[in-house]
């Protein structure tokens, strides 16, 4: 498998990160030579194997419904890049043409 | 007396016969990282103020007749992916870098109530994704052995510190081997508990099915010591084993005669520098002459684990690393719109490593490519595992080289991805199957560049691995050796 | 129109009424200042990890039992992957190929017929949090209050066909999960919020439409109005030779209308992959037992036992177990002795109206059941009359007081001793001599009169049958 400069966009774009066109080219070139490098995994038997999602096999433990310790709303907002009185400020969503790399 | 050379034991013991106060202890190490880390590189950050009041705090408890805990007065250093309340916690990214945290992780609050001081936080990998330290945002740590190499990563900010006398103990986490391949190329030891064993809440993430906390330090015992205070069940990690932590420091003693020791061909095999396959035979047979009985064994799919660590990793870490988003704290690109500043905020505070890491991840979960990637590793991840279960059944812990290589040069494999990738194959398969492992010095490369060997156990086999390796620290000499820059340092 | 079947499938988010969010120990109560339901997981702080509530797997078992879905002994969360800022991890933590339960149904009446629609699954998640638009500004601010508060996605099977019926069902979801004590089905605070999958097809057709995905609408009337909004306009397109687009749409309320959504994330890949943070949960058999047993009788079950058991008619058994705690006050008040029928009318009329008026919930009623059930009884026995009941009625609701307290207390007992009554109709028919020569000429209408004026004389407590019968004796 090749993978293009276009699939690299396009897994840039759900990854949320800019990438310039040296980039991108070079991300090219190394996932393409990583994911071949995966290809072996495809020779491997796993017919009837069951995916392993977690390293120990545990139950999922239950917490009970009691409110923990809360921050202040000072700590809440304290490491915020930019606040609006109490809230958190984002540049607000425009129009997704705009927002393309 | 230098302080800096002494265990953790011994300082904990002299901490509490008031032979020497804990503010003592930390000054002379707070003055050899002043000193002498400004050519290895080790700590990002150095909290002097908190260091000495919480050594003085143990003081007061020692005057009051108070125990102060198993770790009283140690000096610990902290890789800066434990989050730290009140202390830059940057996980050695720029996306991250200003961060004070809030609260404090588990591990880091079980040191406290365990009477360590808390000397600072260390450099290592970004996100500690990497084998080498020189993906640090901040600049990479210099081998002690040799300043033009590297210390190994991800946490090699830890191991170098630990070698160099900078902290008698330090916290790193293992992803891969990210505490066990530095240990190795620095000259200390390492363990990765059984996954779940130490609590990840408070570690910032990489990849959750595989993040396993630990401690280095010089010897064994120090190493067993501060595994039993951060061991244990945390009902804030739904991963955390509810078991009970054994006496660690009790059980090292003893020879190792009827411990059967299982050795893998399969790590012998191309790609091993032969120096390094020497002294690890070598020690195998110092196992062997201490009691152990040697069994062949076959892991047959370990050579698949790096491919399935390196989708599985990358998946994860790209799921974890979608909070970076500049909207709640750590650094933000101002842009026009919501998506621009995504971008641009993700693109200038992620290094090259991370988002190639989230590239490849994000690939592999991609709708057409889940099942041929993603779903086919966890499927190959659990043949890995039942490889480990049935060698299990004939040996108690198995024997490997840590590292195929020495500490390489700075700067030597930074432009291969898969070159560097392969400096994890021997520690890799322990992560994906959720076992415990340690890295023992072994001997040196050239007389100059340590190594060491891997101790493999079945899960929750923390007490065998540590005591195959105190009864090898036992009869060896080769933790006692100190890298040359260190001597010529403060007494 | 009609040559044109709609097929229509909600998928709706209730919000668990538990007092921790789904993963951590933030409040999870509605409104707050901003931000002040926040720990450092609901900010996503590095380091933090998710812990299951106890209570919400409880609640989402509760809804999975009631619709008689079949619940998976292990089922796995897994992580709902996009960019938002109300998102704080950049992933929800939802479940996907292994959800809670699957194959329910809910059961309601539409026009006089019980329908039942086929649900696909009932799903456990975390909510988002609240991303508001400053009009006119070029940014949006973030509140996370809501961020993590429990959710179950309930998902129907496309078994819907009309915008009727799916109000109905709507209705039912919100009865049943306020039956259940697992949500206040507020639709307006979004505690229940419902999304509608529609596509139309040619009468007779198998095969399914194009659909489009209804989102925002926040009343009953507005699911049915979008969702009729739609039916034409996917019909006006088909009719006009041309084709329906797959996209969401959002019903926009005050102009009666719906506009394609402006896409928030132009490629949808969700990248779900399962949780490691979280263990696959395990539903142990006893644990379906308890909770199985701790389940209300449901709105239909009861509906029909009002109407089979207890006599009632369709409209009162609906009108008592529109709410769980009616339909208890009601079943109380007939246990404690009151006839069956007369408390349904008490209950539905009186009760319900004087609780109206103040917009009271039953559980702050002054009268119990035990009370109500006393001054039924005392109609019933003759002891007074249904008249002197209501206004009986009034001062137990505004005092507290008992019936019998307040009967004896002001001398209302009725008068049943036929002499007695007898004196007063003689004085009464004495004193209106015209209108005794009207209905002794034919006007039998009169007799109503008479009868007015010995109760008037009586104080109303005189039995009017006793009355009625004696006037008629008299006058004839």
């Amino acid at each position: 498998m090749k993978i293009t400069a276009d699939e690299v966009r396009l897994t840039a774009e759900l990854g949320r990160l800019a990438l310039s066109e040296e980039e991108t080219a070079r991300l090219a070139r190394e996932l393409d030579a990583i994911l071949g490098y995966m290809e072996k995994l495809a020779a491997v038997d796993v017919a009837g194997i069951q995916p392993m999602t977690h390293a120990v096999a545990l139950d999922c433990p239950l917490r009970s419904d009691e409110l923990g310790s809360q921050l202040t709303v000072e700590q809440v907002l304290s490491a915020a890049p930019v606040r609006e009185g109490d809230l958190f400020q984002v540049p607000r969503a425009i129009a997704h043409d705009k927002e393309a790399p | 007396m230098s302080w800096h050379w002494q265990s953790a034991a011994a300082i904990a013991a002299a901490v509490r016969s008031r032979a020497v106060s804990a503010v003592e202890v930390a000054r002379a190490h707070l003055d050899r990282i002043a000193s002498l880390d400004g050519k290895l590189h080790c700590y990002l950050r150095v909290d002097e103020k908190g260091a000495l009041l919480q050594a003085a705090a143990v003081d007061a408890a020692v005057a009051r007749g108070e125990d102060p805990g198993l770790l009283a007065g140690v000096p610990v250093g902290l890789k800066d992916l434990f989050v730290t309340a009140g202390l830059e916690t940057t996980a050695a990214s720029k996306i991250l870098q200003g961060w004070i945290p809030v609260y404090d992780g588990t591990a880091v609050t079980r040191l406290k109530r365990a009477g360590a001081v808390l000397l600072g936080k260390l450099n290592m990998d970004e996100f500690a994704m990497g084998s080498s330290n020189e993906n640090s945002a901040f600049g990479p740590v210099h081998n002690p052995w040799d300043l033009e190499r590297v210390p190994g990563g991800s946490s090699g900010g830890s191991a170098a510190a630990v070698a160099a006398g900078l902290c008698a103990i330090a916290l790193g986490t293992d992803t891969g081997g990210s505490i066990r391949q530095p240990a190795t190329l620095s000259g200390v030891v390492g363990i990765k508990p059984t996954y779940g064993r130490v609590s990840r809440y408070g570690v910032v993430a990489f990849a959750s099915s595989l993040d396993q906390v630990g401690p280095l330090a010089r010897t064994v015992e120090d190493c067993a010591l501060a595994l039993e205070a951060i061991a244990g069940h945390d009902p804030q990690d739904a991963t955390s084993i509810d078991a009970p932590v054994p006496r660690y420091r009790d059980q090292l003693g003893g020879d190792l005669s009827g411990l059967r020791v299982g050795v893998p061909e399969e790590y012998f095999a191309e790609g091993l520098d032969p120096k390094i396959a020497t002294l690890v035979r070598a020690a195998i047979a110092e196992l062997a002459r201490l009691g152990a009985r040697t069994v062949p064994i076959s892991l047959p799919n370990s050579i698949h684990s790096l491919a399935t660590y390196y989708l599985i990793a990358p998946a994860e870490c790209s799921s974890n690393l979608a909070r970076y988003d500049g909207v709640r704290y750590g650094l933000r690109i101002p842009a026009e719109g919501l998506g621009e500043m995504y971008q641009q905020t993700r693109a200038a505070g992620f290094g090259a490593e991370v988002k190639r890491r989230i590239m490849l991840g994000t690939y592999a979960l991609r709708a057409g490519y889940y099942d041929a990637y993603y779903l086919r590793a966890q499927k190959v991840r659990a043949l890995i595992k039942r490889d480990f279960d049935r060698a299990f059944s004939e040996c108690d812990v198995i024997a490997t080289p840590t590292s195929p290589v020495p500490a390489f040069r700075l700067g030597e494999r930074t432009a291969d991805p898969m070159a560097m990738y392969l400096a994890d194959i021997y520690t890799i398969s322990c992560n994906l199957a959720g076992l415990p492992g340690l890295s023992v010095p072994c001997g040196f490369v050239d007389g100059r560049l340590p190594t060491g060997l891997q101790l493999l156990g079945p899960p929750l086999g923390e007490e065998v691995v540590l005591r195959t390796a105190a009864a090898y620290q036992r009869t060896t000499r080769w933790h006692e050796r100190r890298p040359p820059l260190a001597t010529e340092g403060v007494a | 129109m009609n040559r044109y079947e709609p097929v229509i499938g909600l998928e709706c988010h209730v919000q668990l009424q538990t007092r921790s969010k789904a993963f951590s120990g933030a409040s999870a109560a509605f409104g707050g200042a901003p931000n002040a339901y926040t720990d450092p997981y609901t900010l996503a702080l590095p380091g933090t990890l998710p812990v299951l509530n106890r209570v919400a797997v409880e609640y989402a078992l509760r809804m999975a039992l009631a619709t008689g879905c079949t619940i998976r002994r292990l089922s796995r969360f897994a992580r709902k992957h996009y960019f938002y800022p109300d998102l704080p991890k950049g992933y929800q933590i939802s479940q996907y190929d292994e959800p809670l339960a699957e194959r329910g149904k809910v059961e309601f009446v539409l026009d006089g017929e019980v329908r039942s629609v086929r649900l696909t699954r009932i799903h456990m998640e975390e909510d988002a949090g609240k991303n508001t638009h400053v009009a006119g500004a070029p940014f949006s601010l973030i509140d996370l209050n809501r961020a993590g508060v429990p959710l179950i996605e309930v998902v129907s099977e496309p078994d819907i066909r009309s915008a009727k019926e799916a109000a109905e069902y709507l209705r039912a979801l919100r009865q049943l999960v306020r039956y259940l004590g697992i949500c206040d089905g507020n639709m307006e605070e979004g505690s229940l919020r419902c999304d509608a999958n529609v596509s139309i097809r040619p009468v007779g057709s198998e095969k399914f439409g194009t659909r489009t995905e209804l989102k925002n609408m926040n009343s009953f009337k507005h699911v049915q109005q979008a969702i009729d909004y739609e039916i034409v306009r996917q019909s006006q397109l088909l009719d006009a030779g041309e084709r329906v687009v797959q996209e969401t749409r959002l019903w926009d309320a005050e102009r009666g209308s719906s506009h394609t959504m402006r896409s928030k994330e132009e490629a949808h890949d969700y990248r779900y992959f399962p949780e490691p943070d979280l263990p696959p949960l395990k539903i142990a058999e006893d644990e379906i037992e308890r909770v199985n047993a701790l389940l209300p009788e449901l709105p239909i079950a009861r509906r029909r036992r009002f109407i089979d058991r207890q006599g009632l008619s369709v409209y009162d058994a609906t009108l008592l177990t529109a709410e769980r705690e009616i339909a208890e006050y009601y079943d109380q008040v007939v246990a404690a002795g009151a006839d069956a029928k007369k408390a349904a009318n008490w209950v539905g009329s009186e009760l319900l109206r004087e609780l109206n008026r103040e917009a009271k919930a039953i559980g702050d009623c002054p009268i119990s059941p035990i009370a109500l059930a006393e001054l039924i009884g005392l109609v019933e026995e003759a002891i007074i009359s249904g008249k002197i009941a209501k206004d009986v009625f009034a001062k137990m609701y505004g005092t507290g007081r008992g019936a019998r307290e307040i009967v004896d207390a002001e001398g209302l007992v009725q008068v049943t001793d036929p002499s007695a009554i007898e004196a007063v109709c003689r004085k009464v028919i004495e004193a209106n001599p015209k209108q005794v020569e009207k209905y002794r000429g034919g006007n039998d209408k009169l007799l109503g009169f008479f009868v007015g004026q010995v109760m008037k004389e009586t104080g109303g407590k005189a039995n009017p049958e006793i009355v009625n019968r004696l006037l008629k004796r008299l006058l004839s």
